[in-house]
């Protein structure tokens, strides 16, 4: 006798937890029935992130180093299953060594950014980057897993909280992602991932006011609408690179701020 | 104690006549406290620790719902813990509103437990001086033994010192024989060097002891406010000699962190000051976690709050 | 009160008035916290130990014997390498860098370094408890500052593995080979772990030495090579005394020799290596200035004092052993000294409560000794906290030496012991120009609450390493090093690679 398999439900990840959409309703991908998201669910996303935002942000660059890090070990822990619902192992390594490239750079790129400034004047002027805040990522289609993973390691490892919309034809990579998240000690809030129509969830994402950055990785034609939405509040827009690694992806989410305090007894 | 001063032209300011003012490295006092906290206090060591904490907790309930009934009970509980181990002290006193003060001294009557009473439009301060000076004489004709006051915070934030002081020493007066914690409710007061410079404005102003909070607030004692408090103490003893006592109330719930409250102030002032006359502890939920402590280092074992009494 | 095992006579019980209402006996003014020592069963210790070479373990022509410092016990026998053994070693390393380490993509090298580093933080408490046995040191202090940190060392200099393009951009970075490595016996552990991780993430292999005095944390760490599962060869350890250390340093294919320690031998080994072309960086002695201004943050500032020359027993090379109070605020600042000392708990250093260890070596308190005894003949004025110091094991009691004068031997020579002496200045200028004057030049602290005035002392004062109302603060992204005679080269942040690295 053939054993019956218990078949998952897929559901949305904000603030660390997994609910339904509110509006309850779903859309059938790659066999199954996945949570379709709403404006109100970006909404809650982007509450949850604004939450997390603050203390995220003051961890030391060590300790979300070392949470990036732990995604890495948490996914790599599940190699196997990434890689049914990727283009295959190779894939699913190559988002694991990144996660692990990507978590090395958290307690170094100030030291490439930043610097003491030789002003002309009896001061000490020294410029950090600091994270820009909520930053909204349209993840690209291809490919499904690694995609997903080259948006969001550089914007978290400068200490931003995000909020996804998952690929459309390719979601169920992202929810599992999401359970990869939920047990990496990264905390509730910082990643929250939406699945849905892209087309209905983008302009609400674009246009939130509570949004620093939006990242059109994933845009796919729909790129001048949003880029005018994004103007509202003048968010930093970025079309990140869908299968890449640089230090300047997570430099494009930081800001720089410059200091100056005067030298003498 | 001295007379409220008269600020009438350009005076001294407090300074030269107080230990130096100075300011607080906050980042320094947070892990001085942090690494006293990490003391390991095992056995008869801890067992000493435990069993003062309970001589110095001022059981605590400042309802609004709070009845002779309530009071009653926590008269009871205060004078005897634990009625399964009478080895256990009666705490230093009780701590209540001014309409409660009758039963309280009432219940405590014959016994070593005082009788501490909020005052001064408790716990926001923010009424007409006379009204305060007057709650205080009321409460202490009703029989309490120690006036638990606030100073007056938007005054201090917006730096009228003059009138912060001059309250503090016009309750002082008021109280007459009743010894007069000042509670500068150092949650509000943002930065650790102002905590310092309330302490000693509060100590000039003729405190006996310094207080931490009023507990009505989601933040109130902190082992790095209650040591900048001690250091302030001990600036004015090594000056002057006089001993001001300092009582850690607020978010003090479990026994773990009396201990760490104990051992800061042991290795701040010295074994002498190891007393209730010198130090308490505001509490009311701390008390059964203490006696669950003490029982687990007598049997051995970990216990359940079933065991214990509730108020 | 006084130190960890009580005092010769406790003050008398003192009866309160709640006391005697409640009818109950005094309690005794003293509070003796009763012992809390760390399980020191955590750690499994061999009866002899061989060399770590190759990734196997080689059977030693000679041993001796390495001890407990605090009690005299004897712990292990370990190998005392000879040349040839170390020649042994060097050719292992040489064969690790040649077939493969240093072709091996930069991003599994880098996971190699991530695997060290977690598996340190799993077997923290291991590690903390066997420093403390070997070395004397406070488990409080193994615990929660030399352990966190060499995890924290391997985990940051893993993340530049395979980002050294970005680290010196247009300059071709490329590893060195093989490196010999000497580090000394006051943080064992952690400055092997500032020597390795930036040596195998710049992809070169390494032979280390570790103190006489200390090898024990060394040997252990060859288990989490084999846990991590390191290609045989990249990490070589070989433990003696110092005739091993000079093997190393004469020996024809080593690349580079870094070593940390005191300035006489620092010098013997830049002469040794003069004419060789091989690269040498020096991590040398200190006698850092803790300058205190009249507006300082006071208790904070004592609490920096202490910390500068009391943590590990004054056993740091950038302690700052030279106290530079200003005059205007002398007394008050001596008195809260002298009676902090006073809590300062001397004792067993696997009990959690102990401030202040064991002196690491006969040796060591022998000089000690000396250079106190020189100090008191010089006419400085000498105070210690009481404190029983038990009979067995190497102790010193914290001492603070008053009325120095900038000449005199306690205020010139590295004393290495929790001995601290204090001068005083005037003016910022006065205090700039004691602080300065030295050879040395590891570190500094300052203590004002003026933000202009911290700037303006970091500008002036000489040192490598300049703590601003803090002090004895260390951290991987932080780069470490002295001016003059206290060394060269850096460890630490994106410069600690530089000096494994060869440029086009």
């Amino acid at each position: 006798m053939s054993r019956l398999p218990v078949k998952k439900t897929y559901k949305l990840y904000i603030g660390g937890e997994f609910p339904r959409s509110e509006s309850g309703r779903t859309f059938e991908a790659e066999g199954a029935n996945v949570a379709r998201g709403s404006r109100k669910d970006i909404r809650d996303a982007v509450r949850a992130a604004r939450a997390a935002f603050p203390k995220w942000a003051a961890l030391t660059a060590y300790n979300r180093g070392q949470v990036v890090y732990r995604i890495a070990e948490m996914l790599e822990s599940r190699r196997s299953e990434f890689a049914d619902l990727s283009t295959g192992v190779k894939e699913v390594d190559r988002s694991i060594d990144r996660l692990v490239w990507y978590a090395g750079w958290a307690d170094k790129l100030p030291q490439i950014l930043g610097s003491s400034n030789p002003v002309a004047g009896p001061y000490f002027n020294f410029t950090v980057p600091e994270p820009t805040g909520v930053v909204g990522i349209l993840a690209p289609d291809e490919p499904p897993l690694a995609g997903l993973v080259s948006r969001v390691a550089p914007a978290i490892v400068g200490g931003n909280t995000t909020v996804v919309v998952a690929s459309e034809t390719h979601p169920l990579a992202a929810v599992e992602l999401a359970e990869v998240l939920a047990t990496s000690d990264v905390p509730g809030g910082v990643v929250n991932l939406l699945t849905g129509q892209r087309d209905e969830l983008a302009p609400w994402l674009a246009g939130h006011m509570d949004v620093n950055a939006l990242d059109l990785a994933g845009a796919d034609g729909q790129s001048k609408e949003l880029e005018e939405l994004a103007a509202e509040n003048v968010k930093r827009v970025v079309r990140g690179a869908a299968d890449d690694q640089s230090p300047w992806e997570i430099a494009s989410f930081l800001e720089l701020k410059t200091v100056w305090h005067p030298i003498g007894v | 104690m001295a007379k409220a001063p008269v600020l009438a032209g350009f005076e001294l300011p407090l300074e030269p006549r107080l230990p130096r003012i100075g300011s607080v490295d906050a980042v320094a006092v947070e892990e001085r406290a942090a690494t006293l906290a990490k003391r390991s206090i095992k056995r008869e060591a801890k067992l000493f620790a435990l069993d003062l904490a309970v001589r110095m907790i001022d059981l605590t309930t400042l309802e609004g719902s709070d009845t002779p009934g309530k009071v009653s009970g926590l008269s009871s509980k205060a004078i005897r813990p634990d009625p399964a181990d009478l080895t256990v002290p009666s705490v230093a006193a009780v701590c209540v509103y001014p309409n409660l003060v009758p039963t309280a001294v009432e219940r405590t009557r014959g016994t070593s437990v005082k009788v501490a009473s909020v005052a001064t439009a408790f716990p926001s301060g923010q009424a007409p001086t006379p009204v305060k000076v007057a709650e205080v004489r009321d409460v202490v004709e009703m029989g309490a033994d120690e006036v638990d006051m606030v100073i007056d915070r938007g005054a201090f934030l917006s730096g009228r010192y003059a009138k912060v002081y001059d309250e503090i020493v016009q309750v002082k007066e008021a109280a007459g024989d009743a010894h007069v914690k000042v509670i500068l409710e150092t949650g509000e007061l943002g930065t650790y060097d102002n905590v310092r410079r309330a302490s000693l404005l509060a100590i000039a102003g003729g405190a006996d002891f310094i207080k931490t909070s009023t507990g009505k607030l989601p933040s109130s004692a902190t082992l790095p406010v209650t040591l900048v408090m001690l250091e302030a103490i001990r600036d004015v003893y090594e000056e002057t000699g006089r001993r001001v006592g300092m009582k850690a109330a607020g978010g003090i719930r479990q026994a773990k962190q009396a201990v760490q409250y104990l051992v800061q102030l042991h290795e701040t002032l010295g074994p002498e000051w190891l007393t209730p006359d010198l130090y308490r502890l505001g509490a009311s939920t701390l008390l059964n976690d203490v006696l669950m402590q003490i029982r687990k280092e007598k049997t051995g074992r970990y216990q359940s709050p079933d065991y214990f009494t509730v108020d | 009160m006084g130190g960890g095992w009580g005092v010769a006579n406790p003050p008398e019980a003192v009866m309160t008035e709640l006391d005697r209402k409640q009818d109950r006996a005094p309690v005794p003014a003293a509070w003796d916290y009763a012992p809390a020592p760390e399980a020191r069963d955590l750690v499994e210790l061999r009866d002899r130990y061989g060399l770590f070479v190759g990734g196997d373990w080689l059977e030693p022509s000679d041993v001796y014997t390495t001890i407990d410092p605090s009690s005299e016990e004897a712990l292990a026998e370990v190998g005392q390498a000879s040349p040839k053994e170390v020649g042994l070693a060097v050719k292992a390393a040489r064969g690790a860098f040649d077939n493969g380490w240093s072709a091996i993509a930069p991003s599994e090298r880098a996971k190699y370094l991530f695997r060290i580093a977690r598996i340190l933080q799993e077997r923290s408490r291991e590690f903390a408890v066997l420093e403390s046995l070997n070395g004397g040191k406070p488990i409080r202090e193994s615990r929660d500052v030399d352990l966190p940190l060499a995890a924290a060392h391997f985990f940051y200099y893993a993340g530049w593995a395979d980002k050294l393009e970005y680290a010196f951009p247009n300059r071709k970075p490329r590893p060195i080979g093989v490196a010999g490595q000497i580090v000394p016996w006051n943080f064992p552990l952690l400055m092997l772990a500032w020597k390795i991780a930036p040596a195998l993430a710049a992809g070169n292999t390494v032979v280390l030495k570790p103190a006489e005095t200390t090898p024990l944390s060394a040997l252990l760490f060859a288990d989490v090579l084999r846990q991590a599962e390191l290609p045989p060869g990249v990490v070589n350890i070989v433990t003696g005394d110092g005739r091993t250390g000079a093997a190393l340093v004469k020996h024809d294919d080593i690349d580079k020799i870094a070593f940390t320690g005191s300035t006489e031998v620092g010098k013997s080994i830049q002469r040794e290596l003069a004419g060789t072309g091989k690269k040498l960086t020096l991590e040398l002695g200190g006698k850092a200035a803790n300058v205190i201004f009249d507006d300082a943050a006071l208790d904070q500032a004592v609490e920096g004092i202490v910390n500068g020359i009391y943590f590990n027993q004054g056993h740091v090379c950038c302690a700052g052993s030279r106290l530079l109070v200003q005059e205007s605020i002398y007394e008050p600042l001596i008195g809260k000294l002298k009676r902090r000392l006073e809590t300062l708990r001397v004792g067993d250093p696997l009990d959690k409560n102990t401030d202040v260890g064991a002196i690491n070596s006969r040796q060591q308190l022998e000089k000690i000794t000396e250079l106190v005894a020189s100090g008191e003949e010089e006419g400085a004025e000498i105070y210690q906290p009481p404190c029983r110091l038990p009979e067995k094991g190497y102790w010193f009691a914290p001492t603070v030496f008053t009325n120095v004068a900038q000449s005199y031997r306690i205020a010139q020579e590295e004393i290495f012991g929790p001995v601290l002496s204090v001068l005083t200045f005037r003016t910022p200028d006065e205090a700039v120009e004691k602080a300065n004057n030295t050879p040395y030049g590891l570190s500094a602290g300052v203590w004002t609450e003026k933000g202009s005035r911290i700037l303006a002392m970091a500008q002036k004062l000489r040192a490598g390493v300049i703590w601003a109302n803090t002090y004895n603060r260390f951290d991987p992204a932080s780069p470490f090093g002295g001016y003059r005679e206290s060394g060269f080269g850096r460890e630490g942040g994106r410069h600690g690679l530089e000096p494994y690295l060869e440029f086009d």
